[in-house]
């Protein structure tokens, strides 16, 4: 028994790693000069972001906030001893007229509607979009929300929403009473056929008498006082809203077996889908009050949400098909074992499921509708990007371009860069809830 | 003992149509048919009755009429005398022009920063991040005019040319001049031009190619066959014997010579643009119109793709990079040859979407004045004759058989690379 | 089902009261506002703003017939129209008149069929150049680079010119004045064409005014004025006898200064009959009796207003010229109240 073999018994101690591999040098090299290709690329972006940068900063560092006219603004920067054209920036058009560009020109006194039917329509999207964190009664109130979105940006008397809203009582009461009574179908007939009659021939004389006798209601907005920001939220928000229940019907149309159904909506899809948004705001501009019977004149922001609902209904129901097809076939067939009808499968079945899974779709249809609202400036509407012509066209400030361009992207990028970061956030979520 | 009878023989009754399954979608399917032919008749009378109060009738003569009014890119003979219906056509291929580049420089694009997304580079993967959320989230019609006011602020005029110690100068041996009215290239000219030939007669819709095109098309096309040919014979034999004869250079030739030749006989050369009066001349002119439309609409379009790409690209299960990495492919290569290919399949069909989003956002033309088919049709011949029933209808069945056709195309592709799914 | 319902409370706030069925003057007394046709943005014409009020040389004519017929120059609603939009909404009954710097031309007239009511600028359109390129006139500008507003009559007059003169040119068709300008500046275009009243406005706003000029040459005849659709006879005369009263109160001398003394009643039985205190004009036309009166107390008679909005000592700084009174040398001549 020698000792010549030697055997480590214990572990020698970590080596710290090399100096080069860790911390602020490490990461360096490994993620920005690993290679030759990867330390151009680098020094490529570096160069670049500076160079944007060196253009940009000391453009938009310039005191002219409180400038009055653009001629004010040079003043200003000739005074600091900076002359030229790209001299510095004139805030002041934005000190001017920021308020004008988010709210068109909706009464002053009034703002508070806007802001709080837009405030409203995030808490109406709660049981939505946190559906799992808020309490569930609360979807009764995203039920009413559309109700109260037009009554508060269009004002007027408080009667017609609730006229109209008494129409849906009475379907489900006609409807609740004959389904006991005679069959399903003829209830649901019924019901239908009382609520057109009810909005058709009641509403309008009832609401106008109990307006009559008890005024309550806002001060009637014109549509044409909207404009800027609040323009195209309005038409984005009300066209996605009405395109919901349209797309929802074009989609299970273009999946039904009924010839005829289908071959309507799959034409209507494919029309709408292949022309270009500004042809149709030309129809709504300058066509549309051709199309309808005579002397029906709706105003011209009506004429836009009308088109800009049908282009987007086109482009749900592309989206909701996703979603249908997406389920998995057990889901349908599980339905019919249960011995559901086809509307029955749909409403407890197939469209929660389906919905759910296209929200990201439909967030996403709706950052591009809302992006795509821009184009109503081409018609003459005077939605953020029209307002900076108009904008422009006070001697003031007129030659201001790129403080106004910028503003108006910033105020976009915010509001679909937000929503977009949602959608991706609640396309995570679903992935786990979901596989 | 029963009596054999036939079950009772069902009569029609009215209340069938809503009960039977059997008939059911029949009626629902008729409803809807009439509901769509009142709708339509109802659209029609409207429409008739509305025009004649106004004491318009349709009509589509106003196309023959001359259109007296200029367009500044003509990719056929135009003059204002010509009718609408040429400016028309004008449009339209101006519409396709900067449609097509646009598809082109977009993908190119959307895949170089898809795949830099995914970069190890942490810089760079930052700053294509960024480039996508900014283009992504921002108006198109915002990042075109924004296009077209950079190139016009940032670029020379004309004028900076000038003088005894001029501002700017040309670039690439006095061939290219980079201006605030666009690009000045060389220009191809034949001396010895074999002439046109003109199609579809003398009227608006004449159509005239060049002889030169046809003929150095037509000669490199079958040296093309020719070199096609000859490496195909090459890929027999190395089948065959297993050793590949040296091909190259008989095929390079067989595509160079012809055409080289050809080139030679009919007198080529290049046209230089030269400062003369106020403008350059000579030389092939892309308008900043053209420049800033496609450049905004292809960044715009990029950032789109740009994620579909790596979409695409993560859709890729992680073992095919690992076992290209253990076959002892290089990265760049694994890329190419592995991972592309097979995300291809994810991609095509919403890179066709957007390729269809970009034609129809090349309408925005009018904000920076090209005068694609919405600039011509839907504009100014709308506006000089008042004939927003007859432009508008048109320019959307324009724009909805161009849609059509890419998609038609693009769909009968796709069939074929499709993966064969058990 | 449920848009159905949202769509019938949406039409039902939609509508607005009556299409052009009814007389237009009817319409506009029971709506109790105007709905009066502007441009979406032109420097001294029509510009909204900070606070959202429109201002400008159209606008004035607006408020002015407004306040004819009911009685208040701000029971006005500017309707923006861009070039194309513009007919179609006097077409469709969207707006009552259309005041958006229009030029009267035959086919707009009988064509399109509408009534122009007279003019209020005699326009024409000129050309500006940079001093430093040297040129005189127009016909030295063979190959130039040319900056148009399309949506106008400007771009088929520049064809025109171009095209009889024989020398050729580069159009540049641009949507707005504000981008024309911006292209103009940088140099992308040689010259920038539009109405020479656009021009001068489009000057003043430089940062250096001198370094450009107008050249002598005016290629056509622009006469602006506000239109009323065709066959609305009485409508037609409200608006052109507005402005008729606006033109002839500056030749009478009737300015807003004195505009109450003289409503107590003159020694010129015109401007009393102008201003409502003799005859029955206003019920001619359908209006009260002081409707002249009303007119004028918004902006003032003609010269007033010119002054106020483009006039010279304004930043916009237009002489009158064509637009003065026919006593000294100018085209305004409006036919007698009688």
């Amino acid at each position: 028994m020698s000792d010549i073999s030697f055997v480590r018994t214990e572990m020698l101690p970590e080596q710290a790693p090399p100096p080069s591999s860790v911390g602020a040098i490490g990461w360096a090299r490994a993620n920005l000069f690993s290679s030759t290709l990867n330390t151009a690329l680098t020094l490529a972006a570096v160069a670049l972001i500076y160079y944007v940068l060196a253009k940009l900063v000391p453009w938009a560092w310039s005191p002219t906030w409180n400038a009055t006219s653009l001629k004010n603004c040079r003043e200003i920067l000739a005074e600091l001893g900076r002359e030229g054209h790209f001299s510095g920036a004139c805030w002041g058009v934005i000190r001017d007229r920021w308020v004008q560009l988010f709210m068109g020109f909706y009464p002053a006194e009034e703002y508070w509607r806007p802001i709080a039917a837009f405030i409203l329509l995030g808490v109406a999207l709660l049981p939505i979009l946190y559906s799992d964190k808020v309490p569930s009664k609360m979807i009764w109130f995203t039920g009413l929300y559309p109700f109260l979105m037009p009554l508060l940006l269009w004002g007027g008397s408080i009667w017609t929403p609730i006229m109209v809203l008494a129409g849906f009582v009475l379907a489900y009461v006609v409807y609740r009473a004959l389904t006991e009574r005679m069959s399903e179908l003829i209830g649901l007939i019924a019901a239908v056929v009382a609520a057109v009659l009810w909005w058709l021939l009641a509403v309008s004389p009832l609401s106008g008498a109990l307006a009559d006798l008890i005024p309550l209601g806002l001060e009637p907005v014109d549509s044409r006082k909207f404009g800027g920001m609040m323009l195209s939220l309005t038409i984005g928000v009300v066209s996605i809203g009405f395109s919901l229940p349209i797309g929802i019907v074009l989609a299970l149309g273009r999946q039904s077996d009924l010839l005829i159904v289908k071959a309507l909506c799959v034409g209507f899809i494919e029309f709408i889908r292949g022309v270009p948004l500004i042809t149709l705001l030309f129809v709504a501009s300058t066509l549309l009050n051709i199309f309808m019977p005579p002397g029906t004149n709706f105003d011209i922001i009506m004429r836009v949400i009308i088109m800009a609902t049908l282009f987007a209904s086109a482009y749900m129901a592309e989206v909701i098909r996703g979603g249908l097809a997406a389920l998995p076939k057990g889901q349908y067939e599980g339905a019919d074992s249960l011995g559901l009808d086809y509307w029955q499968a749909q409403r407890l079945i197939i469209m929660p499921q389906a919905l759910k899974i296209s929200i990201p779709g439909i967030v996403s249809t709706f950052i591009g509708l809302f992006k795509d609202t821009t184009l109503v400036s081409v018609i003459g509407l005077l939605d953020p990007l029209g307002l900076s012509n108009a904008i422009r066209a006070d001697a003031n400030w007129n030659g201001v371009v790129w403080e106004l361009y910028g503003f108006i992207a910033l105020m976009f990028f915010v509001f679909c860069f937000s929503m977009s970061r949602y959608s991706m956030y609640l396309e995570r979520k679903l992935q786990t809830g979901h596989r | 003992m029963t009596t054999l009878t036939d079950p009772p023989k069902e009569s029609f009754r009215l209340s069938m149509l809503i009960y039977d399954t059997r008939y059911r979608s029949m009626t629902i399917q008729i409803i809807a048919l009439i509901g769509f032919l009142l709708l339509l008749g109802m659209l029609v009378t409207n429409t008739a009755q509305n025009l004649a109060t106004l004491g318009k009738e349709p009509s589509f003569r106003f196309l023959g009429e001359p259109a007296s009014y200029d367009i500044n890119q003509r990719l056929l003979e135009y003059t204002s005398r010509d009718s609408h219906l040429r400016a028309a056509l004008l449009g339209l291929l101006n519409t396709l022009v900067v449609a097509f580049l646009g598809c082109i420089t977009a993908t190119i694009l959307g895949v170089i920063i898809g795949v830099l997304r995914l970069s190890s580079n942490w810089v760079v993967a930052k700053l294509t991040t960024i480039y996508v959320e900014i283009f992504r989230n921002v108006p198109v019609l915002l990042w075109i005019v924004f296009t077209m006011a950079i190139m016009i602020e940032t670029m020379p005029a004309p004028r900076a040319f000038k003088g005894e110690n001029p501002v700017a100068t040309m670039a690439l041996n006095d061939s290219v001049a980079v201006t605030n009215r666009g690009i000045y290239i060389p220009e191809p000219l034949f001396s010895r031009s074999l002439g046109d030939v003109h199609l579809l007669g003398q009227g608006s819709m004449r159509f005239d190619v060049s002889l030169d095109l046809i003929a150095i098309v037509l000669v490199l096309g079958l040296s093309l066959w020719g070199a096609a040919k000859i490496k195909l014979r090459a890929d027999k034999i190395q089948e065959k014997t297993g050793e590949r004869p040296r091909t190259w250079h008989t095929r390079l030739g067989l595509i160079v010579v012809p055409t080289a030749v050809l080139l030679v006989a009919l007198g080529f050369h290049f046209g230089y643009p030269e400062l003369k009066g106020f403008n350059f001349k000579g030389g092939t002119h892309l308008r900043n119109s053209l420049i800033a439309l496609w450049l905004a609409l292809s960044l715009y379009t990029a950032a789109f793709i740009a994620e579909i790409v790596r979409a695409g690209i993560l859709a890729v299960s992680h073992g095919q990079t690992e076992a290209a990495a253990a076959l002892g492919i290089r990265p760049g290569k694994i890329m190419s040859l592995v991972v592309l290919p097979q995300a291809m399949r994810v991609i095509i069909p919403p890179l066709i979407s957007n390729w269809l989003n970009l034609t129809k956002n090349s309408s925005l033309a009018i904000a920076v004045g090209y005068m694609d088919i919405t600039g011509t049709l839907m504009g100014i011949t709308l506006n000089q004759t008042g004939r927003e029933l007859e432009t508008v209808l048109l320019t959307m069945l324009i724009y909805l058989s161009i849609s059509l056709s890419i998609s038609a195309v693009m769909n009968w592709y796709n069939k074929r690379v499709k993966l064969v799914e058990r | 089902m449920k848009n159905t319902v949202i769509l019938g409370a949406l039409t039902i706030a939609g509508l607005s009261a009556g299409a052009a069925a009814a007389g237009t003057l009817d319409d506009v007394k029971a709506r109790g506002k105007l709905n009066c046709g502007v441009t979406t943005g032109l420097v001294g014409f029509a510009a909204p703003d900070a606070n959202g009020e429109w201002k400008g040389f159209d606008v004035a004519v607006c408020r002015a017939v407004a306040a004819a017929v009911l009685g208040d120059g701000s029971a006005v609603e500017f309707v923006p129209t861009t070039g194309k939009t513009r007919f179609t909404a006097l077409a469709s009954g969207e707006i009552d008149v259309l005041a958006r710097n229009t030029t009267w031309t035959f086919s707009r007239d009988v064509d399109l069929k509408f009534e122009f009511t007279g003019v209020n600028y005699y326009d024409g359109q000129g050309f500006m150049v940079p001093k430093e390129l040297g040129v005189s006139s127009a016909k030295e500008l063979d190959g130039a680079t040319v900056c148009i507003q399309t949506g106008t009559t400007t771009e088929l007059n520049l064809a025109d010119f171009f095209r009889s003169n024989n020398i050729s040119y580069e159009p540049v068709p641009i949507e707005t004045n504000a981008e024309a300008q911006q292209q103009y500046l940088a140099g992308a275009c040689d010259v920038y064409t539009t109405d020479a009243s656009g021009l001068a406005a489009t000057r003043a706003t430089f940062e250096s005014p001198a370094d450009h000029v107008l050249l002598p040459e005016i290629i056509s005849k622009e006469p602006l004025g506000p239109l009323v659709r065709h066959g609305d006879n009485e409508w037609g005369d409200v608006v052109r006898w507005t402005l008729n009263a606006l033109i002839t109160a500056e030749e009478l001398g009737v300015t807003s200064a004195n505009l109450a003394e003289m409503a107590g009643g003159t020694n010129n039985p015109e401007i009393n009959r102008l201003l409502g205190t003799e005859g029955t004009l206003g019920e001619m036309l359908g209006l009260s009796a002081d409707w002249g009166k009303n007119a004028l107390s918004v902006g003032g008679n003609y010269g007033e207003v010119f002054a106020d909005n483009i006039g010279e000592a304004t930043p916009i700084g237009l002489a009158r010229g064509l637009n003065a009174q026919w006593t000294e040398g100018g085209l305004l001549y409006s036919p007698p109240f009688r």
